[in-house]
């Protein structure tokens, strides 16, 4: 199929991992930002086929499994109420809030429906003018650009029983947390390049010269991933620390401006919580004050929520390329994508969900 | 706390849609919660349908209900599925089709002219299959209380001669062949139902399978091992449960699958394993090394829907497992879905 088999050639795969075994010299270190990525290494068996040397540690950027658990209390206390209809993109139903998940609300008779742009639930919302319409706008800056089209879409029509649960995150500064943490182990970055397709790279630029650290917006095929990998390396071994597009067929340096302009507009920056990592600064979008009427957070008093994480889930180890999923005590026994414990179990981007789809549960 | 792996059922849990999705939520419904009152039922063989033994001669009898939003698609509609399906999983037995009963629930303000055409479609179904509907019943619910329209299909066939189906056969060295592309029926309906304007030339590939396991039952008798048409989860799914039953590796090339194009856009849009999608016109067939050719011969000879390929055999039997090899040389295992597959989100 065209624009696909192009990038799943083995023969080119075969060159770029020539390429790569002439060009390490020692380990190396190297962190896909992006679950979508993470998923591709998986499914192609790529950690498999390149030289030894190099190790990938899976990032932060399954957009499911950072979004924190009280967020995600808040979804399924909203959701279960009476005159409601919760709008959310599939994946988010299967993750475990404190008590239960989305799916659980929706069998208990709660109006939960999966959506696959933000538009729809505001439609939904002009079709059901007797019903509050909540939508759970997570997701990075990919999404971003969308979910805030809704928002503005809502109200330039006047919707006024349409709301937000916003749990958007940030790339650059998770990046941040992860380099200048004490223990860490990353000396490279593929950069997420559908991230980068809206916001383009010029933010990474000083990440990488302030943490000298290689930076390299990186595509999700395989022959992506693998040429993404290779300009790493080359970089690593030749001690440079630039950002660097591989992706040049989605992104240019500035991104998509209008998609740009869109975000800020409706959104600020905010701190956010990140599940698993805690706290990171300006790492979240929020709604703008002027927009506050579509805040769901602001609209339903949701009194105190209690939040409960299982002890013994390392997701925020996984999610911060400390460990891998297979060094969790719970992999494949109580953890599993039937009964995760932890988000990163329930994505198809999350790591865990990665391996035991992958690799089976003896990985 | 400690924790029972798996975990167990509790009283509290509600029935979810993963129950119904073909993966392992639904095996362990079916294992843990369904079987244990019906201990007449065989385990091993509840897939597609009993066999019942009378003297010397042999009868496949089976069930299958049908559910599908929307109930109109390209290619087809609830009607053709009810009576293909059904036909299909009697097929799957070295069966040819005998009988069929049909039970319809409709809901109130169902529209007589899509229940018309549901009907024509049916009847058109069973008529070109040779097979007689003989009875049957209809039931109406409350508004709100159905979608409107749900069908209950059985059938009774009887099983050829020579045939000796049952996946406990499958057997080191055994090859694995599919009868065409995948995922088209799954895609049709999902690209439907979501109104996603890739629609194109999406169309389901539902249709009748017996013809060709009565063409290669008669030509290989018992070197045909198992047949299993790969509906729901789709031929990973059913990959997973043969591997279990026999308790094989399955080595499959991920390579030689087909998908058609526009089946291959829509799942690669929306993040969806096509390996995973339901077939309503594909047949998975597990065979005594050596005859793999002459099979594909008699498949393309016998209509020529059948594109079939050969994409794996059995190794050893070493426990369950199937292992894809990869277009890249890279090795993983196909693994059963907990429930739905869901798009992704960006």
């Amino acid at each position: 199929m065209k624009y696909l088999d192009e990038f799943r050639d083995p023969a080119v795969a075969r060159l770029y991992l020539r390429q790569l075994q002439d060009t390490v010299s020692r380990p190396w270190k190297i962190m896909e930002v992006c679950g979508g990525q993470t998923h591709a290494i998986m499914q192609y068996g790529i950690q498999e086929l390149i030289p030894d040397d190099i190790t990938l540690l899976h990032g932060p950027g399954c957009p499911v499994c950072v979004t924190p658990l009280e967020q995600i209390d808040k979804a399924i206390t909203i959701a279960g109420r009476p005159g409601i209809i919760f709008t959310s993109f599939g994946d988010m139903l299967r993750v475990p809030g404190s008590g239960k998940d989305l799916f659980t609300v929706k069998a208990e008779g709660g109006d939960v429906r999966v959506v696959y742009s933000p538009l729809d639930a505001v439609r939904l919302a002009m079709d059901n003018p007797d019903k509050e319409v909540v939508f759970f706008a997570i997701g990075f800056e990919t999404t971003a650009p969308a979910n805030a089209m809704a928002v503005k879409q809502a109200a330039d029509l006047n919707i006024t029983n349409f709301s937000e649960i916003v749990s958007q995150v940030l790339v650059p500064p998770a990046l941040e947390a992860i380099l200048s943490a004490h223990d860490n182990q990353v000396q490279g970055f593929l950069a997420a390049g559908h991230v980068c397709t809206v916001m383009g790279y010029h933010e990474y630029e000083p990440v990488a010269q302030k943490y000298q650290v290689p930076i390299v917006v990186t595509g999700f095929e395989p022959l992506d991933i693998l040429e993404g990998i290779l300009m790493t390396i080359r970089q690593l071994e030749e001690g440079r620390h630039e950002v660097e597009n591989q992706y040049k067929r989605s992104v240019r340096r500035a991104g998509n401006e209008p998609a740009q302009s869109t975000i800020s507009e409706v959104y600020r920056i905010v701190p956010r919580k990140w599940r698993g990592i805690g706290e990171i600064p300006h790492s979240g979008l929020g709604l703008q004050p002027e927009y506050a009427a579509f805040d769901a957070e602001l609209k339903f008093d949701l009194g105190d929520i209690d939040t409960r994480e299982p002890e013994v889930c390392i997701s925020g180890e996984v999610l911060q390329g400390w460990k891998k999923p297979t060094e969790c005590t719970a992999f494949g026994k109580e953890c599993t994508p039937e009964t995760p414990l932890g988000a990163t179990m329930v994505s198809a981007e999350g790591a865990c969900a990665a391996y035991f789809r992958y690799q089976g549960a003896a990985a | 706390m400690k924790f029972d792996c798996p975990l167990p059922f509790n009283d509290n849990e509600k029935i979810n849609l993963a129950h119904g999705g073909g993966g392992r939520r639904m095996a362990r419904l079916i294992q843990e919660i369904i079987l244990p009152h019906f201990p007449d039922c065989d385990v091993e063989n509840i897939h597609d349908g009993a066999i019942l033994e009378f003297g010397s001669e042999r009868l496949a009898f089976t069930t299958d209900s049908f559910v599908v939003t929307p109930q109109f698609f390209p290619g087809g509609n609830i009607g053709d599925l009810a009576i293909n399906g059904t036909l299909n999983d009697l097929a799957m037995c070295g069966a040819q089709p005998l009988y069929l009963s049909c039970a319809f629930i409709l809901e109130e303000g169902y529209s007589m002219e899509s229940f018309r055409q549901v009907l024509v479609s049916m009847g058109d179904a069973a008529t070109s299959a040779g097979v007689g509907l003989i009875t049957g019943d209809t039931k109406v619910v409350d508004h709100g209380k159905g979608d409107g329209i749900f069908i209950t299909t059985t059938g009774i066939g009887h099983v050829m001669p020579g045939a000796m189906i049952d996946p406990r056969r499958v057997q080191s060295g055994d090859v694995v062949i599919i009868n065409g592309p995948v995922g088209d029926h799954g895609m049709a309906i999902m690209c439907q139902r979501e109104n996603l304007a890739i629609q194109g030339e999406l169309a389901s590939d539902t249709r009748t399978l017996h013809e060709e396991t009565a063409a290669i039952i008669n030509q290989f008798g018992e070197d045909i091992h198992c047949l299993r048409d790969m509906t729901r989860g789709g031929l990973a799914t059913v990959m997973n449960e043969i591997a279990q039953t026999a308790n094989a590796t399955i080595h499959l090339d991920e390579g030689s699958i087909p998908v058609n194009a526009p089946t291959k856009s829509a799942c690669e849009l929306l993040g969806i394993d096509p390996l995973y999608v339901a077939n309503e016109g594909k047949l998975a067939i597990f065979a005594a090394a050596g005859i793999g050719e002459d099979i594909l011969e008699t498949l393309r000879k016998t209509n020529r829907l059948n594109r079939p390929v050969i994409i794996g055999r059995v190794g050893n039997l070493e426990g369950p497992r199937v292992i894809l090899r990869g277009v890249l040389g890279g090795s993983r295992i196909l693994d059963l879905l907990s429930g739905e597959q869901l798009p992704r989100i960006c």
